[in-house]
């Protein structure tokens, strides 16, 4: 399940959501990304998306975890509009038979989402407004994944 | 008659971010757009820039219909 959401989510209920009803699955792995006030600097994230490009393009890298760590499912609920400081960006969540496989697919999705997914993130704070590119650190990020087999 | 869609910082430049253009082909669009606004055709041009003609990534020209949903993605944040 791939969605994005205009509206805060709990994070919580996705989860027992996502739990819910497996009787085969021995590991669920999650993540949740929330937004950073950067001590004040950041007092508001906006975050768009292209409709339907965007989710194409996280269902190409969820199909990619999903073949390489032999997931049995996942899902992605990403914001987009204005997101304040504390409230949750980002939700993901992996099934598969053993924890390694789920940690290791949780870790992989987030490098690609975060490097890689179409978000154009625009951040507002006193000192005015500014887009952000993706930093050093998540391209670095996403090459561990590359070199690695 | 092209739906043109301009995302990120190429939206905030250009002032808009959905618009119907009359134009035959990318080329043309670019042209037109360039005419009407320079600093927002030099910036389609920009470094990184990727264009989705019907939400299919394309490289050079291409002819556009009605029915063409033409995007320019500026660099992409990630999530």
């Amino acid at each position: 399940m791939i969605s994005l959401a205009p509206e805060p989510f709990d994070p919580g209920g996705l989860l027992s959501g996502f739990c819910a009803g497996r009787t085969e699955t021995g590991a669920v792995a999650t993540f949740t990304g929330l937004a950073r006030a950067e001590a004040g600097q950041t007092t508001v994230l906006e975050l768009e998306a292209y409709p339907g490009f965007t989710e194409r393009a996280i269902a190409e890298i969820a199909d990619q975890a999903r073949a390489r760590f032999a997931l049995q499912d996942f899902a992605v609920v990403h914001r987009v509009g204005k997101i304040a400081p504390g409230e949750p960006i980002v939700f993901v969540a992996v099934a598969a038979v053993h924890r390694r496989a789920a940690f290791e697919a949780c870790d992989f999705l987030m490098d690609y989402l975060k490097s890689r997914a179409p978000f154009w993130k625009k951040e507002t704070g006193p000192a005015g407004d500014r887009w952000i590119e993706p930093r050093a650190q998540d391209h670095a990020d996403i090459a561990r994944w590359e070199s690695s087999t | 008659m092209a739906r043109v869609l301009l995302f990120g910082p190429l939206r905030d430049l250009a002032g808009w971010g959905d618009r119907e253009i009359d134009s035959g082909s990318i080329a043309a669009l670019r042209a037109s757009l360039a005419a009407e606004h320079a600093e927002l055709g030099a910036a389609l041009e920009g470094p990184g820039v990727q264009v989705a003609l019907d939400q299919v990534i394309v490289r050079g020209d291409a002819a556009l219909t009605a029915a063409s949903e033409l995007a320019f993605l500026p660099p992409m944040s990630g999530g």
